[in-house]
Formats: C-alpha cells, sequence, structure tokens
C-alpha cells in the first residue's frame, strides 16, 4: 500500500467535477455515496442529480438501469473508488448490456474519504481502468493530470459508450456540500424534471 | 417434475408482466425462472440484464423507475440474502419493487447449504420492508404475481412472490 501518494496528485476533486458538470448540457447525474455527492452538490444541486446517500456500491447499477430506460439522454455516473470497489461486478453487467450513452467517471483518492482516508484497495496497485477494460468496457482510461482530464471532457459528454474514466484525484478533506437527504424527494424531483407530472401521481 | 406436460405458469407469469408494462428483466438464472427467462429474452419490449450479484438489480431497477421504465427482478431464493442493505435505496426514495423468488432449501432439499437462506427469505424480506406473498399451488401462481404487482408499481412497494419448491420441484443431480 503506498499511503503518501495520492497526497500529491495534481488533479483536485471540486475542480474536476465543476469543470465535468459546466457542459453537462442534459445529463442525467448519478453520484455514489460519500465525497463524490458533496463534489456534484457543490458544482450545483440540480433536480436531475441522483445523489446517493447509501446503497453503497449501486451508483453504477442505478445508473445503467437509467441509461437503459432513456436511451436518448446521456446518463453520467460520479462515483469514489471504495464506492466502485463494492461492486466491480456491475462493470461486467455494463460491459454485457453495452449501453452507449452511460459514461462513468471514478474520482480515485485512493481512500475511504468518510470514514477516516483509510487506504483503499487502489493504494496498493488495484488498476480500476484496467478492471473496466478486461471486463469489455470498450473505452477505459486513468488520468491524472490537468491537460490530459481537460483532453477527455468532450470524450465523457458525447462519445458512443460505455466508457470509463479513472480520474487520479488528490486525497484532502474537503467542506461538506450535502445535497436533499430525503430520498422520496429526490426520486420526485428528478422524476418530475425527466418524465414530467403524469410520472409522479 | 410429475408431469412430461409443459408447465404452464411461467407462461401466466409473463403475461402478467406485459399486462403490467414492465420493460426491464434483471436476473440472476435459476432452474425455475429458466422459461420464464427465455420468453422475456424473446420479447421485443423487454431489456433482459442479467446480473452477476442480485443487489445489483435493486440498484439497477431503481435506475429504470427514475428514467419511467417498470422493471422485475427474478432470482432463488439464495440470493434474497445479498440484497439486503441495497434494498433501503428502494425503502428510502419509496420506489415500486416487484421481485420473484423461486425457493429453496424448502421442500425436500438436496443441497444442505441451500436451506439457512430457504428457511428464512420470508423473515429477512420482511424485516426488510418487502411485503411477501408465498404461493404453494400453481394455479395461483398467476393471481399472486398479478397483486404483487398492483401493489409494488401501485404503491410504490418492494413486494416479493416466493414460489414454492413443492411447484418446482426439489433438484437432484441424477435427472
Amino acid at each position: 500500500m503506498n499511503s503518501e501518494r495520492s497526497k500529491s496528485y495534481s488533479l483536485r476533486r471540486r475542480a474536476v467535477v465543476k469543470e465535468l458538470l459546466a457542459q453537462r448540457g442534459d445529463a442525467l447525474v448519478v453520484a455514489g455515496l460519500g465525497a463524490a455527492a458533496w463534489d456534484v452538490t457543490a458544482a450545483g444541486d440540480e433536480p436531475l442529480n441522483f445523489p446517493l446517500w447509501g446503497a453503497m456500491g449501486g451508483a453504477v447499477p442505478l445508473g445503467l438501469g437509467l441509461a437503459l430506460a432513456q436511451p436518448s439522454r446521456r446518463v453520467l455516473v460520479i462515483t469514489g473508488d471504495g464506492e466502485m470497489l463494492m461492486g466491480l461486478g456491475s462493470l461486467a453487467t455494463v460491459a454485457t448490456q453495452r449501453p452507449p450513452n452511460l459514461a462513468i467517471v471514478v474520482l480515485d483518492n485512493e481512500r475511504y474519504g468518510e470514514t477516516g482516508m483509510q487506504l483503499t484497495h487502489t493504494a496498493g496497485g488495484v488498476d480500476l481502468g484496467a478492471i473496466a477494460a478486461a471486463s469489455g468496457i470498450p473505452i477505459c482510461r486513468t488520468v491524472s493530470d490537468k491537460k490530459s482530464f481537460r483532453s477527455v471532457i468532450p470524450q465523457i459528454q458525447k462519445e458512443v459508450g460505455p466508457l470509463f474514466f479513472n480520474i487520479k484525484i488528490r486525497a484532502e478533506n474537503l467542506p461538506l456540500m450535502l445535497p436533499p437527504k430525503d430520498g422520496a424527494y429526490l426520486k420526485d424531483r428528478f422524476q418530475l424534471a425527466l418524465l414530467g407530472t403524469d410520472a409522479i401521481i | 417434475m410429475d408431469s412430461l406436460e409443459p408447465e404452464t405458469w411461467p407462461q401466466d407469469i409473463y403475461q402478467v408482466l406485459v399486462e403490467n408494462r414492465v420493460r426491464q428483466v434483471a436476473y440472476i438464472p435459476d432452474i425455475g425462472h429458466a422459461s420464464l427467462i427465455k420468453m422475456c429474452h424473446k420479447s421485443n419490449n423487454m431489456k433482459t440484464v442479467v446480473l452477476t450479484t442480485e443487489e445489483e438489480g435493486v440498484a439497477l431497477l431503481a435506475g429504470a423507475w427514475l428514467g419511467g421504465d417498470r422493471g422485475v427482478l427474478l432470482m432463488q431464493s439464495s440470493g434474497v440474502g445479498n440484497c439486503i442493505n441495497m434494498l433501503s435505496l428502494t425503502r428510502v426514495c419509496r420506489m415500486p419493487l416487484l421481485i420473484l423468488v423461486t425457493m429453496r432449501g424448502e421442500w425436500g432439499e438436496f443441497n444442505p447449504w441451500q436451506v439457512p437462506m430457504g428457511q428464512n427469505t420470508k423473515q429477512v424480506l420482511t424485516v426488510a420492508g418487502v411485503l411477501t406473498f408465498a404461493v404453494n399451488d400453481k394455479d395461483r401462481i398467476k393471481e399472486t404475481v398479478e397483486a404483487a404487482a398492483k401493489m409494488a408499481f401501485e404503491g410504490p412497494a418492494a413486494t416479493a412472490v416466493l414460489i414454492s419448491q413443492r411447484i418446482l420441484g426439489a433438484k437432484t443431480f441424477d435427472r
């Protein structure tokens, strides 16, 4: 395990997510629990965000179900390395379904951020991008500097997927930016914005 | 199975799913669901999603519901335990979830490893907030799935139909 490495990564999570979502268009955004959900909220709390407060390991399969239901909309899953590690099997399921509108972005700081910054498997060398590629996801990349990150933003937004991007980010504890916590409210506002009033009566 | 006649209840279930406008069918296969899975694969209106673990299906169908699709989750009783924490998503977000469970470890089971989960399936689902509907007569499967589907999608609620091993026949390795 390398306990120091991720402290010196140059990419900062809030800036990465802000830049990614600045050009989101009409994308539907699913955020994995913990810091990824706070980052998405820091970029702007929106009805078409679905931030998770639990259901660890569920961000990617939830994004897949949404992508299959809404094939004409871009679905962007933004989650952390710990959350992704709990649902690795879902990468195999995504590869099997091949939804062209699904992009997965992992913010990999090699830590469990909400529980005391303990090291995850990625600090021990586990390569999430390689796992995604070996699972059969056609486009997978690992990005660790600003120039490469900027160059992949258009791919994340538009390229025919499914796609998987592992973004190496600095390990840092930032102020909490909490989205609404009531799941029923999050669901209703999402469906209202996406499907209209018929969906929620 | 005692009879050489093909069973008609999988067709009955398929019909209920069609009538309920189910679009996403998530599953970990079980021999008891084999013909239903085949029918769903052939449907032009259903997307079938084979999972690596049953909890994936709970999250998948939450995403499907957010996007306007109704779904069903097929598994055997051993898979119920894999779903427990993910079921908090369905419950906290007040989403529908229809689960069709084929039972193992319940009636004449030859494999003792199936028994702990099979004997506790109903209790485990109940404490996780899922309404359960046990059925042990094949002529009642259709009406039971109809009732569970209605309470799931009209609720919304999480509901599970437990299809008894008495209907499926105990599995053996000497077929």
